[in-house]
């Protein structure tokens, strides 16, 4: 009898191993093929044609992907620093200031977050459409692509930004800014000599969180800019060679190269994270 | 400090952007359609009637409400065991292990999604070893590789918070049941898994969530023959045949469903609270 049970132990033990490397294996496995794949020397992306570079060479000579770039970095780049500038303040202003309705800005400011994307992305498609270019029209003027899409990876980075800074404003030692009111600063001087400097590493990791999201937002960008036909991000584009029916080639390399571009972008993450934490 | 010059241009921020664009959506899901399938203006309710059509219940919202539940289940099965082993050990390897998890949900989720197209594809190597075996499944354009797609997307979000609360968990209550007795398997059932009840309830949440709006991954890998909640309100906005005022009543309801899931879930969480 304790034979049998020990048995059963060991067999649990194993499969717990084996259902652990299965998953990984499960996650690893198409990020793997689609490395493979980016270097087939067919002219179709789906099929295996022998080692070469060719995807990498067809991808340079793209049109569409140089602005798509272009595109996607303009508006990461805008979205995080009006974001992060934003998320922080209202962070400060919910854990350290005495805010009338408290509870309903907070639950606004959480939104966001838990909404689902789709129904974001569709109230924007119908505020810009039905609000803002009306309105707009009247003074003879017209809204552009761009600054639509800005404004909305703001709305939506505010809030994760706001939801870091936030956890490690709790987590900081009153104690340090209370010193500084006592020996006479003006709350201004606290907030950039004391709070500011210690909040840093809290905002930089809200700042790259808002970066990463706006690079990988689909949603937002495509129903805002109705359909993308215009203006195009790079997973907008990724998107677009994806709905045609023979996929190029090039779809692998692009792929592929913004799969190592994440990696890498991660890793300078950890080791600056790292590097604050040893200091 | 004057705490509201640091509110406000965050507050306006997402009143303006976020707030009333969903004031417009609610608004418009009372419009009619106009002939270009945009809005004009007026009030009635016919979008929301047109909802209690049973074609739309056995076709998307059935779909969504199916495969968001199928997804949630298969995360907790295959993320489950997981989550467990890598909380049981030691620090350095338990961080690594962890981290390689994460890993893929940091490249665009198109990348995946289109990693999982060449995985699946009728001449791919899945469809190829299956059919070895005897098994000719169709894979893209089946609710079945959509749901590989949806568990592949969202299993992160289940292994998570599973996580959290498996490496909290109090190993002196384990101890104490072996002490008096109880197998490995009673330990498990009796007190490991009712104590990390909260993870998988957290987890459930933040993969049912999502999955209920998605668009991305049955347009792709469903290849359009399954039709789902996120791929309709898409056909109503930007399909051949718009039909705004009918897409903005869908993304209400789809909001209403959200908001119930969720408060369910933050009543569950009060309750667990009070007994604790």
């Amino acid at each position: 009898m304790d034979r049998l049970k020990r048995r059963v132990e060991q067999f649990i033990a194993l499969a717990l191993v084996l259902d652990t490397l299965l998953t990984y294996i499960f996650l690893y496995l198409p990020i793997g093929v689609l490395v493979l794949y980016s270097f087939s020397a067919s002219r179709y992306a789906l099929v295996w044609g022998g080692f070469s570079l060719d995807a990498y060479r067809r991808l340079l000579t793209d049109p569409e992907i140089a602005p798509a770039l272009v595109n996607s970095i303009l508006v990461a780049s805008s979205a995080t620093a009006i974001a992060t500038v934003l998320g922080t303040a209202l962070a400060l202003a919910l854990e350290r200031g005495r805010v009338r309705w408290h509870r309903g800005i907070e639950i606004l400011s959480y939104l966001p977050i838990v909404i689902p994307e789709i129904v974001m992305a569709v109230g924007l498609l119908l505020f810009f459409a039905q609000a803002v270019r009306p309105l707009l029209s009247i003074g003879g003027l017209s809204v552009s692509p761009l600054p639509t899409v800005i404004v909305g990876h703001v709305a939506f980075s505010i809030s994760y930004v706001m939801v870091v800074v936030r956890a490690r404003l709790r987590d900081l030692d009153k104690s340090l800014e209370e010193a500084a009111f006592d020996l006479g600063a003006t709350s201004w001087q606290v907030l950039r000599r004391v709070t500011l400097p210690l909040l840093a590493p809290a905002i930089l990791s809200g700042a790259l969180l808002a970066f990463t999201l706006s690079l990988d937002d689909f949603y937002v960008t495509y129903f805002s800019t109705t359909g993308g036909s215009g203006f195009k991000t790079l997973p907008l584009y990724l998107y677009a060679l994806q709905g045609r029916a023979a996929i190029p080639p090039q779809m692998n390399a692009v792929a592929t190269l913004m799969l190592f571009t994440s990696l890498t972008l991660i890793a300078l993450a950890l080791l600056f994270h790292h590097r604050i934490r040893r200091a | 400090m004057n705490a509201r010059i640091l509110l406000w241009p965050g507050l306006a921020w997402l009143v303006l952007f976020f707030a009333a664009p969903l004031g417009i959506i609610l608004l418009i899901s009372f419009a009619h359609r106009s002939p270009q399938g945009i809005v004009s203006w007026g009030f009635n309710l016919g979008n929301y009637l047109r909802l209690v059509d049973p074609l739309y219940w056995t076709g998307p919202f059935g779909n969504s409400l199916v495969l968001a539940a199928l997804t949630t289940i298969v995360c907790l099965i295959l993320g489950y065991p997981v989550a467990y082993s890598i909380a049981r050990r030691p620090a350095p390897l338990k961080n690594l292990l962890l981290f390689l998890v994460i890993l893929p949900f940091f490249t665009n989720f198109l990348v995946r999604i289109y990693a999982w197209f060449i995985l699946l594809r009728p001449e791919g190597w899945i469809a190829g070893v299956l059919r070895s075996v005897g098994l000719d499944l169709a894979l893209l354009g089946s609710p079945l590789g959509v749901l590989i797609g949806l568990v592949y997307g969202y299993l992160p979000f289940m292994i998570l918070p599973l996580y959290a609360t498996l490496e909290r968990l109090d190993v002196t209550l384990v101890e104490a049941a072996h002490d008096l007795g109880a197998t490995r398997w009673q330990s498990f059932w009796r007190i490991i898994l009712p104590l990390s009840r909260p993870g998988m309830i957290a987890g459930s949440v933040l993969v049912f969530i999502p999955v209920l709006g998605e668009f991305i991954t049955p347009k792709l890998l469903g290849g359009g023959k399954v039709p789902m909640f996120g791929v309709l309100i898409e056909e109503k906005f930007l399909g051949r045949v718009p039909d705004w005022p009918f897409g903005a009543a869908l993304a209400v309801t789809l909001m209403a469903l959200v908001s119930l899931v969720l408060a369910r879930y933050f009543h569950q969480v009060k309750e667990s609270r009070w007994i604790g």
